[in-house]
Protein backbone atom coordinates (compact mmCIF):
# COMPACT_ATOMS: atom_id res chain seq x y z
CA UNK A 1 0.00 0.00 0.00
CA UNK A 2 1.20 3.31 -0.91
CA UNK A 3 1.64 5.35 2.51
CA UNK A 4 0.99 8.88 2.61
CA UNK A 5 3.14 9.96 5.88
CA UNK A 6 6.37 9.11 4.93
CA UNK A 7 8.23 12.33 3.85
CA UNK A 8 9.44 12.58 0.42
CA UNK A 9 9.32 15.99 0.19
CA UNK A 10 8.40 17.44 -3.29
CA UNK A 11 10.79 20.95 -2.89
CA UNK A 12 14.09 18.32 -2.88
CA UNK A 13 12.80 15.94 -5.59
CA UNK A 14 16.27 16.99 -7.68
CA UNK A 15 17.14 14.66 -10.34
CA UNK A 16 20.61 13.95 -12.41
CA UNK A 17 21.36 14.94 -15.68
CA UNK A 18 20.06 10.93 -17.14
CA UNK A 19 16.66 11.42 -15.58
CA UNK A 20 16.02 14.77 -16.81
CA UNK A 21 16.81 13.57 -20.22
CA UNK A 22 14.44 10.91 -20.27
CA UNK A 23 12.10 13.52 -18.75
CA UNK A 24 12.70 15.60 -21.57
CA UNK A 25 12.26 13.01 -24.27
CA UNK A 26 8.64 12.78 -22.60
CA UNK A 27 8.14 15.88 -22.47
CA UNK A 28 9.12 16.41 -26.85
CA UNK A 29 6.55 13.36 -27.52
CA UNK A 30 3.59 15.04 -25.54
CA UNK A 31 4.61 18.32 -27.52
CA UNK A 32 4.56 16.68 -30.88
CA UNK A 33 1.25 14.79 -30.18
CA UNK A 34 -0.72 17.84 -28.69
CA UNK A 35 0.61 19.26 -32.23
CA UNK A 36 -0.77 16.76 -33.88
CA UNK A 37 -4.14 16.62 -32.46
CA UNK A 38 -4.68 20.24 -32.91
CA UNK A 39 -3.69 20.02 -36.40
CA UNK A 40 -5.65 17.08 -36.82
CA UNK A 41 -9.17 18.86 -35.79
CA UNK A 42 -8.21 21.66 -37.35
CA UNK A 43 -8.18 19.57 -40.86
CA UNK A 44 -11.74 17.91 -39.67
CA UNK A 45 -12.69 21.07 -38.88
CA UNK A 46 -12.21 22.55 -42.00
CA UNK A 47 -13.19 19.91 -44.37
CA UNK A 48 -16.43 18.33 -42.87
CA UNK A 49 -18.90 21.23 -42.53
CA UNK A 50 -21.64 20.75 -39.53
CA UNK A 51 -24.56 19.79 -41.98
CA UNK A 52 -22.98 16.56 -42.87
CA UNK A 53 -24.26 13.50 -41.75
CA UNK A 54 -20.84 12.74 -39.90
CA UNK A 55 -20.97 15.99 -38.17
CA UNK A 56 -22.03 14.20 -34.46
CA UNK A 57 -19.31 11.62 -35.06
CA UNK A 58 -16.41 14.36 -35.67
CA UNK A 59 -18.01 16.57 -32.91
CA UNK A 60 -17.44 13.66 -30.55
CA UNK A 61 -14.18 12.94 -31.65
CA UNK A 62 -13.73 16.75 -31.03
CA UNK A 63 -14.57 16.37 -27.59
CA UNK A 64 -13.04 12.87 -26.94
CA UNK A 65 -9.29 14.61 -28.62
CA UNK A 66 -9.96 17.54 -26.39
CA UNK A 67 -10.13 15.43 -23.17
CA UNK A 68 -7.03 13.36 -24.03
CA UNK A 69 -4.98 16.63 -24.88
CA UNK A 70 -6.18 18.03 -21.08
CA UNK A 71 -5.54 14.81 -20.01
CA UNK A 72 -1.61 14.96 -20.98
CA UNK A 73 -1.20 18.80 -20.12
CA UNK A 74 -2.51 17.84 -16.65
CA UNK A 75 -0.48 14.93 -16.07
CA UNK A 76 2.49 15.58 -17.58
CA UNK A 77 2.99 18.75 -17.83
CA UNK A 78 1.47 19.77 -14.29
CA UNK A 79 3.18 16.48 -12.87
CA UNK A 80 -0.09 15.79 -11.59
CA UNK A 81 0.23 12.44 -12.67
CA UNK A 82 3.98 12.65 -10.36
CA UNK A 83 1.77 13.82 -6.80
CA UNK A 84 0.51 11.60 -4.73
CA UNK A 85 -2.63 9.47 -5.29
CA UNK A 86 -4.78 11.47 -3.02
CA UNK A 87 -3.51 14.71 -4.38
CA UNK A 88 -4.67 13.69 -7.37
CA UNK A 89 -8.34 12.48 -5.85
CA UNK A 90 -8.61 15.52 -4.12
CA UNK A 91 -8.13 17.46 -7.24
CA UNK A 92 -10.00 15.88 -10.00
CA UNK A 93 -12.70 13.71 -8.12
CA UNK A 94 -14.96 16.77 -6.43
CA UNK A 95 -14.27 18.52 -9.66
CA UNK A 96 -15.64 16.14 -12.58
CA UNK A 97 -18.33 15.10 -10.26
CA UNK A 98 -19.54 18.79 -9.58
CA UNK A 99 -19.13 19.90 -13.74
CA UNK A 100 -21.11 16.36 -14.72
CA UNK A 101 -23.80 17.23 -12.83
CA UNK A 102 -23.73 20.83 -14.37
CA UNK A 103 -23.01 19.56 -17.75
CA UNK A 104 -26.29 17.81 -17.40
CA UNK A 105 -28.73 19.66 -15.74
CA UNK A 106 -27.73 22.83 -17.73
CA UNK A 107 -27.65 20.93 -21.33
CA UNK A 108 -30.89 19.52 -20.19
CA UNK A 109 -32.87 22.79 -19.66
CA UNK A 110 -31.70 24.58 -22.42
CA UNK A 111 -33.13 21.40 -24.28
CA UNK A 112 -36.12 21.73 -22.97
CA UNK A 113 -36.47 25.36 -23.44
CA UNK A 114 -35.03 25.51 -26.91
CA UNK A 115 -37.79 23.22 -27.87
CA UNK A 116 -40.70 24.94 -25.22
CA UNK A 117 -39.94 28.58 -27.25
CA UNK A 118 -39.83 26.53 -30.45
CA UNK A 119 -43.31 25.37 -30.01
CA UNK A 120 -44.94 27.96 -27.97
CA UNK A 121 -42.96 30.94 -29.04
CA UNK A 122 -41.82 33.27 -26.36
CA UNK B 1 13.37 10.25 -5.14
CA UNK B 2 12.75 11.04 -1.66
CA UNK B 3 16.10 11.51 1.20
CA UNK B 4 14.43 10.88 4.37
CA UNK B 5 17.69 12.07 5.73
CA UNK B 6 16.26 15.54 4.71
CA UNK B 7 15.97 17.75 7.80
CA UNK B 8 12.24 20.04 7.28
CA UNK B 9 11.89 22.53 9.55
CA UNK B 10 8.52 23.03 11.13
CA UNK B 11 7.40 26.07 8.95
CA UNK B 12 7.93 24.17 5.84
CA UNK B 13 5.53 21.39 7.30
CA UNK B 14 3.06 23.76 8.26
CA UNK B 15 3.58 23.94 11.69
CA UNK B 16 3.08 20.32 11.94
CA UNK B 17 4.73 16.91 11.89
CA UNK B 18 4.21 16.09 8.29
CA UNK B 19 3.11 18.13 5.10
CA UNK B 20 0.38 16.67 3.07
CA UNK B 21 0.23 15.19 0.44
CA UNK B 22 3.53 15.43 0.52
CA UNK B 23 3.74 18.91 -1.19
CA UNK B 24 4.34 22.73 0.31
CA UNK B 25 1.93 24.88 1.09
CA UNK B 26 2.20 26.69 -1.50
CA UNK B 27 1.95 24.42 -3.97
CA UNK B 28 -1.49 22.66 -2.68
CA UNK B 29 -2.56 26.20 -2.48
CA UNK B 30 -2.10 26.90 -6.08
CA UNK B 31 -3.87 23.64 -7.14
CA UNK B 32 -6.95 24.85 -5.17
CA UNK B 33 -6.84 28.20 -6.53
CA UNK B 34 -6.71 26.38 -10.06
CA UNK B 35 -9.60 24.21 -9.61
CA UNK B 36 -11.59 27.40 -8.21
CA UNK B 37 -10.28 29.04 -11.13
CA UNK B 38 -11.32 26.08 -13.63
CA UNK B 39 -14.68 26.03 -12.48
CA UNK B 40 -14.62 29.51 -13.03
CA UNK B 41 -14.03 28.43 -17.11
CA UNK B 42 -16.14 25.72 -16.64
CA UNK B 43 -19.18 27.78 -15.90
CA UNK B 44 -18.66 30.22 -18.72
CA UNK B 45 -18.52 27.83 -20.77
CA UNK B 46 -21.50 25.99 -19.98
CA UNK B 47 -23.11 28.87 -19.87
CA UNK B 48 -21.95 29.30 -23.47
CA UNK B 49 -23.03 25.68 -24.00
CA UNK B 50 -26.80 26.67 -22.81
CA UNK B 51 -27.61 29.73 -24.46
CA UNK B 52 -26.14 28.03 -27.70
CA UNK B 53 -28.76 24.66 -27.05
CA UNK B 54 -31.82 27.57 -26.19
CA UNK B 55 -31.12 29.03 -28.83
CA UNK B 56 -33.38 29.61 -32.20
CA UNK B 57 -31.75 31.46 -34.34
CA UNK B 58 -28.62 29.60 -36.75
CA UNK B 59 -25.74 29.60 -34.24
CA UNK B 60 -22.13 30.69 -36.25
CA UNK B 61 -19.56 28.21 -37.37
CA UNK B 62 -16.38 28.52 -36.29
CA UNK B 63 -15.14 28.01 -39.90
CA UNK B 64 -17.08 30.28 -41.53
CA UNK B 65 -16.77 32.90 -38.81
CA UNK B 66 -12.85 32.37 -37.84
CA UNK B 67 -11.52 32.25 -41.67
CA UNK B 68 -8.30 34.64 -41.86
CA UNK B 69 -5.28 35.15 -42.09
CA UNK B 70 -2.84 38.10 -41.25
CA UNK B 71 -1.75 39.53 -44.89
CA UNK B 72 -3.57 36.79 -46.31
CA UNK B 73 -7.55 37.94 -46.50
CA UNK B 74 -10.19 35.34 -46.03
CA UNK B 75 -9.94 31.87 -47.13
CA UNK B 76 -8.00 30.03 -44.20
CA UNK B 77 -10.64 28.44 -41.99
CA UNK B 78 -9.52 28.17 -38.25
CA UNK B 79 -6.10 28.37 -39.46
CA UNK B 80 -4.89 31.20 -37.14
CA UNK B 81 -6.58 29.86 -33.95
CA UNK B 82 -4.98 26.98 -34.76
CA UNK B 83 -1.62 28.91 -34.97
CA UNK B 84 -2.65 30.24 -31.81
CA UNK B 85 -3.14 27.18 -30.44
CA UNK B 86 0.27 25.69 -31.16
CA UNK B 87 1.95 28.79 -29.89
CA UNK B 88 0.32 28.49 -26.56
CA UNK B 89 1.18 24.78 -26.60
CA UNK B 90 5.16 25.61 -27.51
CA UNK B 91 5.02 28.24 -24.55
CA UNK B 92 3.60 25.59 -22.38
CA UNK B 93 6.39 23.16 -23.52
CA UNK B 94 9.16 25.81 -22.60
CA UNK B 95 8.05 26.56 -19.42
CA UNK B 96 7.87 22.55 -18.30
CA UNK B 97 11.17 22.42 -19.55
CA UNK B 98 12.36 25.15 -17.34
CA UNK B 99 10.61 23.45 -14.43
CA UNK B 100 12.63 20.45 -15.40
CA UNK B 101 15.82 22.35 -15.38
CA UNK B 102 15.11 23.87 -12.54
CA UNK B 103 14.96 20.18 -10.36
CA UNK B 104 18.31 20.23 -11.84
CA UNK B 105 19.82 23.21 -10.32
CA UNK B 106 20.23 24.76 -13.84
CA UNK B 107 19.95 28.54 -13.07
CA UNK B 108 20.99 29.54 -16.96
CA UNK B 109 18.16 26.62 -18.01
CA UNK B 110 15.68 28.10 -15.96
CA UNK B 111 16.09 31.58 -17.08
CA UNK B 112 16.73 30.50 -20.79
CA UNK B 113 13.36 28.44 -21.11
CA UNK B 114 11.68 30.92 -19.31
CA UNK B 115 12.49 33.67 -21.20
CA UNK B 116 10.71 31.69 -24.37
CA UNK B 117 7.85 31.02 -22.31
CA UNK B 118 7.42 34.98 -22.12
CA UNK B 119 8.16 35.73 -25.36
CA UNK B 120 5.20 32.67 -26.58
CA UNK B 121 2.90 34.47 -24.09
CA UNK B 122 3.43 37.87 -25.49
CA UNK B 123 2.92 36.37 -29.15
CA UNK B 124 -0.18 34.95 -27.78
CA UNK B 125 -1.72 38.22 -26.09
CA UNK B 126 -0.54 40.24 -29.69
CA UNK B 127 -2.49 37.19 -31.63
CA UNK B 128 -5.73 37.63 -29.60
CA UNK B 129 -5.74 41.35 -29.67
CA UNK B 130 -5.11 40.80 -34.09
CA UNK B 131 -8.32 38.38 -33.50
CA UNK B 132 -10.31 40.84 -31.48
CA UNK B 133 -9.56 43.90 -33.54
CA UNK B 134 -11.01 41.55 -36.74
CA UNK B 135 -14.10 40.30 -35.10
CA UNK B 136 -14.73 44.31 -34.10
CA UNK B 137 -14.14 45.20 -37.39
CA UNK B 138 -15.89 42.16 -39.83
CA UNK B 139 -16.14 41.32 -42.98
CA UNK B 140 -16.01 44.06 -46.20
CA UNK B 141 -19.65 42.79 -46.42
CA UNK B 142 -21.55 42.68 -43.22
CA UNK B 143 -24.30 40.27 -42.30
CA UNK B 144 -27.46 41.87 -45.19
CA UNK B 145 -31.13 41.77 -44.37
CA UNK B 146 -32.18 40.66 -47.16
CA UNK B 147 -36.34 42.14 -49.17
CA UNK B 148 -38.05 38.94 -47.73
CA UNK B 149 -36.66 39.91 -43.98
CA UNK B 150 -34.35 37.38 -44.24
CA UNK B 151 -30.83 38.00 -42.68
CA UNK B 152 -27.44 36.27 -44.29
CA UNK B 153 -23.51 36.67 -44.08
CA UNK B 154 -21.72 37.20 -47.31
CA UNK B 155 -18.64 35.55 -48.18
CA UNK B 156 -16.66 36.02 -50.98
CA UNK B 157 -14.00 38.66 -52.28
CA UNK B 158 -15.28 41.89 -52.04
CA UNK B 159 -13.88 44.29 -55.03
CA UNK B 160 -11.58 47.00 -54.24
CA UNK B 161 -12.98 50.45 -54.16
CA UNK B 162 -11.21 52.47 -56.17
CA UNK B 163 -12.56 56.21 -55.64
CA UNK B 164 -15.86 58.51 -55.44
CA UNK B 165 -16.61 60.83 -58.41
CA UNK B 166 -18.91 63.41 -57.19
CA UNK B 167 -21.86 64.00 -59.49
CA UNK B 168 -23.98 66.35 -57.67
CA UNK B 169 -22.34 68.80 -55.70
CA UNK B 170 -22.61 69.56 -51.72
CA UNK B 171 -21.68 71.61 -49.57
CA UNK B 172 -17.92 71.01 -49.98
CA UNK B 173 -17.58 68.91 -52.85
CA UNK B 174 -17.62 70.32 -56.77
CA UNK B 175 -19.56 68.19 -59.51
CA UNK B 176 -16.23 65.72 -60.64
CA UNK B 177 -13.83 66.01 -57.81
CA UNK B 178 -12.25 62.55 -56.93
CA UNK B 179 -12.58 61.38 -53.07
CA UNK B 180 -9.11 58.57 -53.10
CA UNK B 181 -8.61 58.14 -49.19
CA UNK B 182 -10.71 56.48 -46.40
CA UNK B 183 -13.15 54.60 -48.65
CA UNK B 184 -14.21 51.41 -47.05
CA UNK B 185 -14.90 53.25 -43.83
CA UNK B 186 -17.08 55.87 -45.69
CA UNK B 187 -18.68 53.16 -47.81
CA UNK B 188 -19.84 50.79 -44.66
CA UNK B 189 -20.52 53.83 -42.48
CA UNK B 190 -23.07 55.11 -45.76
CA UNK B 191 -24.52 51.82 -45.45
CA UNK B 192 -25.22 51.47 -42.07
CA UNK B 193 -26.68 54.68 -42.44
CA UNK B 194 -28.88 54.37 -45.52
CA UNK B 195 -26.51 56.50 -47.79
CA UNK B 196 -26.19 54.51 -50.64
CA UNK B 197 -28.33 54.29 -53.74
CA UNK B 198 -28.80 53.05 -57.08
CA UNK B 199 -28.32 56.29 -58.73
CA UNK B 200 -28.64 59.61 -58.78
CA UNK B 201 -32.48 59.93 -59.90
CA UNK B 202 -33.36 57.54 -57.11
CA UNK B 203 -32.01 59.48 -54.41
CA UNK B 204 -33.34 62.85 -55.91
CA UNK B 205 -36.96 60.57 -56.51
CA UNK B 206 -36.64 59.57 -53.02
CA UNK B 207 -36.04 63.77 -51.90
CA UNK B 208 -38.73 64.54 -53.85
CA UNK B 209 -41.38 61.53 -52.51
CA UNK B 210 -40.75 63.05 -48.77
CA UNK B 211 -40.90 66.55 -49.98
CA UNK B 212 -44.08 65.85 -50.58
CA UNK B 213 -45.51 63.79 -48.31
CA UNK B 214 -44.46 66.67 -45.73
CA UNK B 215 -46.22 69.38 -48.18
CA UNK B 216 -49.53 66.83 -47.70
CA UNK B 217 -49.05 66.33 -44.23
CA UNK B 218 -49.25 70.38 -44.00
CA UNK B 219 -51.73 70.31 -46.52
CA UNK B 220 -54.44 67.76 -44.45
CA UNK B 221 -53.66 69.53 -41.68
CA UNK B 222 -55.89 72.51 -43.33
CA UNK B 223 -53.27 75.33 -43.78
CA UNK B 224 -53.45 74.98 -47.57
CA UNK B 225 -56.48 73.96 -47.76
CA UNK B 226 -57.56 73.91 -51.76
CA UNK B 227 -58.52 70.01 -52.59
CA UNK B 228 -56.98 70.66 -56.15
CA UNK B 229 -53.98 71.53 -54.51
CA UNK B 230 -53.78 67.92 -52.80
CA UNK B 231 -55.09 65.84 -55.41
CA UNK B 232 -52.10 67.64 -57.87
CA UNK B 233 -49.62 66.67 -54.86
CA UNK B 234 -51.14 63.05 -54.87
CA UNK B 235 -50.58 62.57 -58.54
CA UNK B 236 -46.98 64.06 -58.94
CA UNK B 237 -46.54 61.25 -55.56
CA UNK B 238 -47.95 58.20 -57.78
CA UNK B 239 -45.94 59.26 -60.78
CA UNK B 240 -42.58 59.70 -58.67
CA UNK B 241 -43.42 56.31 -57.08
CA UNK B 242 -44.17 54.66 -60.88
CA UNK B 243 -40.40 56.36 -61.58
CA UNK B 244 -38.69 55.02 -58.46
CA UNK B 245 -39.76 51.46 -59.77
CA UNK B 246 -38.38 52.14 -63.60
CA UNK B 247 -35.33 53.57 -61.66
CA UNK B 248 -35.06 50.44 -59.35
CA UNK B 249 -35.33 47.87 -62.24
CA UNK B 250 -32.44 49.59 -64.23
CA UNK B 251 -28.86 48.21 -63.63
CA UNK B 252 -27.49 50.61 -61.58
CA UNK B 253 -23.91 49.22 -61.81
CA UNK B 254 -21.95 50.20 -58.56
CA UNK B 255 -24.58 52.67 -57.73
CA UNK B 256 -24.18 56.28 -55.48
CA UNK B 257 -23.14 57.19 -52.28
CA UNK B 258 -24.67 60.32 -50.19
CA UNK B 259 -21.10 61.58 -49.00
CA UNK B 260 -20.40 63.66 -45.34
CA UNK B 261 -21.17 66.88 -46.78
CA UNK B 262 -24.71 65.91 -48.40
CA UNK B 263 -22.75 65.35 -52.18
CA UNK B 264 -23.51 62.47 -54.13
CA UNK B 265 -20.62 60.61 -55.62
CA UNK B 266 -20.53 57.86 -57.89
CA UNK B 267 -18.52 54.54 -56.29
CA UNK B 268 -15.94 53.14 -58.72
CA UNK B 269 -15.14 49.68 -57.80
CA UNK B 270 -13.65 46.40 -58.65
CA UNK B 271 -16.13 43.90 -59.36
CA UNK B 272 -16.78 41.30 -56.25
CA UNK B 273 -15.76 37.70 -56.82
CA UNK B 274 -17.64 34.53 -55.91
CA UNK B 275 -20.29 35.99 -53.92
CA UNK B 276 -22.26 33.80 -51.32
CA UNK B 277 -24.61 34.48 -49.22
CA UNK B 278 -25.51 31.83 -46.37
CA UNK B 279 -29.48 32.53 -44.77
CA UNK B 280 -28.54 32.55 -41.05
CA UNK B 281 -32.00 34.04 -40.11
CA UNK B 282 -35.57 32.71 -42.11
CA UNK B 283 -37.63 34.89 -43.96
CA UNK B 284 -40.82 34.48 -46.09
CA UNK B 285 -38.49 33.52 -49.22
CA UNK B 286 -35.02 32.40 -47.95
CA UNK B 287 -34.54 29.61 -45.09
CA UNK B 288 -31.73 28.23 -42.65
CA UNK B 289 -29.92 25.88 -43.75
CA UNK B 290 -31.33 26.31 -47.96
CA UNK B 291 -28.24 25.93 -50.16
CA UNK B 292 -26.24 29.24 -50.46
CA UNK B 293 -27.25 31.46 -52.63
CA UNK B 294 -24.86 32.00 -55.52
CA UNK B 295 -23.53 34.01 -58.50
CA UNK B 296 -24.98 36.60 -60.10
CA UNK B 297 -28.31 36.53 -58.24
CA UNK B 298 -26.75 36.66 -54.46
CA UNK B 299 -25.08 39.98 -56.04
CA UNK B 300 -28.16 41.38 -56.93
CA UNK B 301 -30.07 40.42 -53.89
CA UNK B 302 -26.69 41.90 -51.84
CA UNK B 303 -26.56 44.85 -53.73
CA UNK B 304 -30.35 45.51 -54.12
CA UNK B 305 -30.84 45.50 -50.45
CA UNK B 306 -27.96 47.64 -49.57
CA UNK B 307 -28.52 50.22 -52.31
CA UNK B 308 -32.26 50.78 -50.99
CA UNK B 309 -31.22 53.67 -48.90
CA UNK B 310 -32.41 52.22 -46.10
CA UNK B 311 -30.72 52.42 -42.22
CA UNK B 312 -29.64 49.29 -40.75
CA UNK B 313 -30.06 46.85 -43.73
CA UNK B 314 -26.45 46.40 -42.98
CA UNK B 315 -24.38 45.15 -39.66
CA UNK B 316 -21.00 45.10 -39.86
CA UNK B 317 -18.14 43.46 -37.51
CA UNK B 318 -19.39 43.27 -33.51
CA UNK B 319 -20.07 44.96 -30.60
CA UNK B 320 -22.39 44.18 -27.79
CA UNK B 321 -25.55 44.54 -29.05
CA UNK B 322 -25.40 43.11 -32.51
CA UNK B 323 -22.70 41.25 -33.98
CA UNK B 324 -22.71 40.23 -38.04
CA UNK B 325 -21.75 36.32 -37.19
CA UNK B 326 -25.12 35.72 -35.43
CA UNK B 327 -27.39 35.88 -32.25
CA UNK B 328 -26.32 38.79 -29.87
CA UNK B 329 -25.54 36.66 -27.04
CA UNK B 330 -22.37 34.85 -29.65
CA UNK B 331 -20.60 38.22 -29.86
CA UNK B 332 -20.96 38.53 -25.74
CA UNK B 333 -19.61 35.07 -25.29
CA UNK B 334 -16.73 35.98 -27.54
CA UNK B 335 -15.82 39.17 -25.71
CA UNK B 336 -16.27 37.49 -22.25
CA UNK B 337 -14.89 33.70 -22.48
CA UNK B 338 -11.53 34.69 -24.57
CA UNK B 339 -10.77 38.22 -22.92
CA UNK B 340 -11.28 36.41 -19.20
CA UNK B 341 -8.92 34.02 -21.10
CA UNK B 342 -6.53 36.78 -22.75
CA UNK B 343 -6.91 38.50 -19.23
CA UNK B 344 -5.43 35.19 -17.72
CA UNK B 345 -2.41 34.92 -20.05
CA UNK B 346 -1.43 38.49 -19.48
CA UNK B 347 -1.43 38.32 -16.18
CA UNK B 348 0.72 35.08 -16.59
CA UNK B 349 2.97 36.66 -18.61
CA UNK B 350 3.54 39.10 -15.64
CA UNK B 351 3.84 36.57 -13.25
CA UNK B 352 6.75 34.87 -15.41
CA UNK B 353 8.37 38.41 -15.25
CA UNK B 354 8.65 38.57 -11.60
CA UNK B 355 10.00 34.98 -11.03
CA UNK B 356 12.38 35.07 -13.81
CA UNK B 357 14.08 38.46 -12.35
CA UNK B 358 13.76 36.46 -9.20
CA UNK B 359 15.57 33.31 -11.37
CA UNK B 360 18.31 35.88 -12.64
CA UNK B 361 18.88 37.04 -9.02
CA UNK B 362 19.77 33.93 -7.59
CA UNK B 363 16.79 34.19 -5.01
CA UNK B 364 15.52 30.50 -5.27
CA UNK B 365 18.90 29.13 -5.97
CA UNK B 366 19.81 30.13 -2.54
CA UNK B 367 17.06 28.94 -1.76
CA UNK B 368 18.08 25.32 -2.92
CA UNK B 369 14.99 24.64 -4.97
CA UNK B 370 13.05 26.03 -7.97
CA UNK B 371 9.30 25.38 -6.60
CA UNK B 372 8.68 28.60 -7.36
CA UNK B 373 9.25 28.07 -10.72
CA UNK B 374 7.58 25.54 -10.86
CA UNK B 375 4.43 26.64 -9.18
CA UNK B 376 3.91 29.35 -11.50
CA UNK B 377 4.59 26.59 -14.29
CA UNK B 378 1.47 25.24 -12.95
CA UNK B 379 -0.81 28.55 -13.69
CA UNK B 380 0.94 28.85 -16.80
CA UNK B 381 -0.14 25.53 -18.27
CA UNK B 382 -3.48 25.78 -16.90
CA UNK B 383 -4.11 28.87 -19.04
CA UNK B 384 -2.81 26.64 -21.91
CA UNK B 385 -5.33 23.92 -20.42
CA UNK B 386 -8.10 26.41 -20.42
CA UNK B 387 -7.18 27.21 -23.91
CA UNK B 388 -7.50 24.01 -25.20
CA UNK B 389 -11.15 23.71 -24.15
CA UNK B 390 -12.08 26.86 -25.69
CA UNK B 391 -10.81 26.17 -28.79
CA UNK B 392 -12.61 23.28 -29.08
CA UNK B 393 -16.17 24.51 -28.01
CA UNK B 394 -16.21 27.73 -29.25
CA UNK B 395 -13.93 27.51 -32.43
CA UNK B 396 -14.64 23.84 -33.89
CA UNK B 397 -18.26 22.93 -32.68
Amino acid sequence: MLRDDLIEYSLHTHHSEDTGKKIRKKIFFVTILLTAITVGEVLLGAFIHQNSSVWPLVKWTFIILTLLKAGYIVMVFMHLGDEKKWLRNVILVPYFLFVAYLIFIAIWEALEVGSAVATYGN
Amino acid sequence: MGDHAVQLDSKTLWGGKESPFSTSYGKLMMWFFLVSDALTFTGLLIAYGYTRHAAQAAWPIGEETFNSMPFLGHGYPLLYVALMTFILIVSSVTMVLAVEAGHRMDKKGVIKWMIATIIGGFFFVGSQAWEWSHFIHGSEFGKIELADGSQAIVRGHFGEIENFTVVQAGSHLKVGSVVTSDLLHQFQHAAETGGLFKSTEMVNNLKNQKDIIAALKVDTAGKVGAKATQDNLKNKLAGLKKDLEAIKSKSSNNGVIILHDGSIAKINKKADEHLILITKKSGSKYKVGDKPIEGKKASELYYTSLQEGVQNKVVYGANLKQNEYGPQQYGQFFFFITGFHGFHVFSGVIINIIICIGVVMGTYHKRGHYEMVEKTGLYWHFVDLVWVFVFTFFYLL
